[in-house]
């Protein structure tokens, strides 16, 4: 394969370097307060992406099955602690990480593997080189969109306990009494995948795409690449989405139609 | 064990976390009305009998244990109106499955027609408690719980509101009324219930309700 890219020395690196500093020594005469953060995410960042490069490489070399497996599978426990954390009004006890890693699990497996399996088939068709890049772009979609979702639905639920309850008094069934906040933790979910998807190529050129056409792949096919990552992160999205909301309103109620807050985790 | 005779709604043991366990019965046609400071378990107990929280203890309604009734059928059965009732809806008749027949007995209660296409916003919070009375009456309750209904009314939709269940009751419906206002209480209460500290207990008992002996004329 000939090389159609630019390769980059470490020296090419240390001049575009000195745009941090810049930006440090901006916060330093302007009393920001930030240009600590701002050396220590940019350090951060240098080895963690170092270290992503040698993982990435030991992984393409190996192409073993078990390998890609495992480091899938860190890949969202460590996506799975991230939702965790971000949420407002977390389930109480294993539930606020189970359920929104259990939902993550089961959509980017799947929709991975569907990708692997009849769109791009590559040989083995866990070939690390597609699987891992195709699981980490569906994985993070995933995430904020699970995130949103049950962000949504138990904020939803603890603000408008009255409606909700009002309802299941009068004898609606849970699903009914839930349904108006079940539909915007959905919608809240669903809508970064629909901007993304509008925006693309208007407002923002995707970085998948653009990186491909830097590394030396024509523009065309390109944009092809990017339009299937795309259906791929809104299907992962959706089926990660409709799970952890359904389960989060199926734990934040019970089989006697009782609205369960006490479920959430005390604050 | 079979029903005591009368009783409609039959309490064995019930307790839940702030509530001591309470046994009780209503027959149908007849008012309770429940006694106690603020903060001393009524709405826990009320909750309770709605199974909205989860609660131990046995309840029976016309003999059958609540554990056998979906919950759904039971709230339809055993009806409860909060202190602060909710809304789920843009307008008030959404809340309304029938408001033709709901609007008949809105009237009662001195509320008009078209207060169907109403914003939320519109009714004040007096209107709005009617409004709530007649959407639990609109399922038809067998039981009906009333926590405050009088609360923020002035003196003639007070007086409407237990004309209107005073005729309910009349026609067979089994009330629990919290009322903080003796007065009333005496009124509508055929007996008393008192709540102190997470503990139910009947609290003397009135042969006829004062609103039957002001029924009755001598």
């Amino acid at each position: 394969m000939t090389k159609d890219y630019i390769a980059l020395g470490y020296g090419d690196l240390a001049i575009a370097a000195t745009l941090v500093l810049l930006d440090a020594a901006a916060s330093l005469v302007l009393h920001l307060g930030i240009h600590r953060g701002f050396l220590i995410s940019a350090l951060r960042m240098v080895v963690q992406l170092s270290l992503m490069g040698l993982v990435l490489a030991t992984l393409f070399a190996l192409s073993s099955p078990l390998w890609t497996g495992l480091a899938a599978l860190a890949m969202i426990a460590f996506a799975g602690r991230e939702i965790a954390s971000r949420q407002e009004r977390p389930l109480a006890g294993l539930w606020s990480y189970g359920l929104g890693t259990g939902c993550m699990l089961v959509a980017t497996t799947l929709v991975t593997v569907f990708a692997l399996t009849t769109a791009l088939r590559p040989h083995p068709w866990y070939d690390p080189r597609y699987a891992i890049p195709l699981l980490g772009m569906i994985l993070s979609n995933t995430m904020t969109g699970i995130g949103l979702g049950l962000n949504t639905l138990s904020s939803g639920l603890v603000n408008r306990r009255g409606a909700v309850e009002a309802r299941l008094m009068l004898g609606h069934p849970r699903r009914a009494a839930l349904s108006p906040v079940i539909r915007q933790a959905l919608r809240s979910a669903l809508m970064p995948i629909v901007n993304t998807m509008s925006a693309a190529g208007i407002v923002a050129l995707p970085g998948m795409m653009t990186g491909q056409i830097l590394g030396g792949v024509p523009p065309g096919e390109a944009v092809k690449y990017q339009i299937l990552i795309l259906f791929l992160i809104a299907g992962g999205t959706g089926i990660g989405a409709v799970a952890a909301v359904l389960g989060g309103a199926y734990r934040l109620t019970d089989a006697r139609h009782r609205l369960r807050l006490d479920r959430l985790a005390a604050r | 064990m079979t029903p005591k005779a009368g009783a409609l709604l039959e309490v064995d043991g019930l307790h839940r976390s702030g509530l001591q366990p309470a046994s009780f019965s209503l027959a149908a046609g007849e008012c309770i009305a429940v006694h106690g400071h603020s903060g001393s378990g009524k709405t826990l107990l009320l909750r309770a009998l709605a199974d909205l929280d989860p609660n131990r203890g046995v309840v029976r309604l016309e003999g059958r244990d609540r554990a056998t009734i979906p919950a759904p059928t039971w709230r339809q059965r055993v009806g409860y109106l909060p202190a602060e009732p909710g809304w789920w809806a843009d307008t008030i008749g959404e809340h309304f499955i029938d408001w033709e027949s709901a609007a008949v007995v809105a009237a009662q209660l001195g509320l008009p027609h078209e207060a169907r296409g109403w914003p939320l916003t519109r009714p004040s919070t007096g209107e709005r408690l009617r409004l709530a009375l007649v959407r639990a009456l609109a399922e038809s309750p067998q039981v009906l719980m009333l926590d405050e209904p009088t609360a923020a009314l002035d003196a003639g939709s007070v007086a409407a509101v237990e004309a209107l269940l005073r005729q309910r009751v009349a026609d067979g419906l089994a009330v629990l009324w919290v009322s903080h206002d003796p007065a009333q209480a005496a009124r509508v209460g055929h007996r008393h219930l008192l709540v102190e500290a997470g503990r139910v207990r009947e609290a003397g008992r009135d042969r006829e309700a004062g609103w039957d002996r002001e029924a009755e004329p001598q």
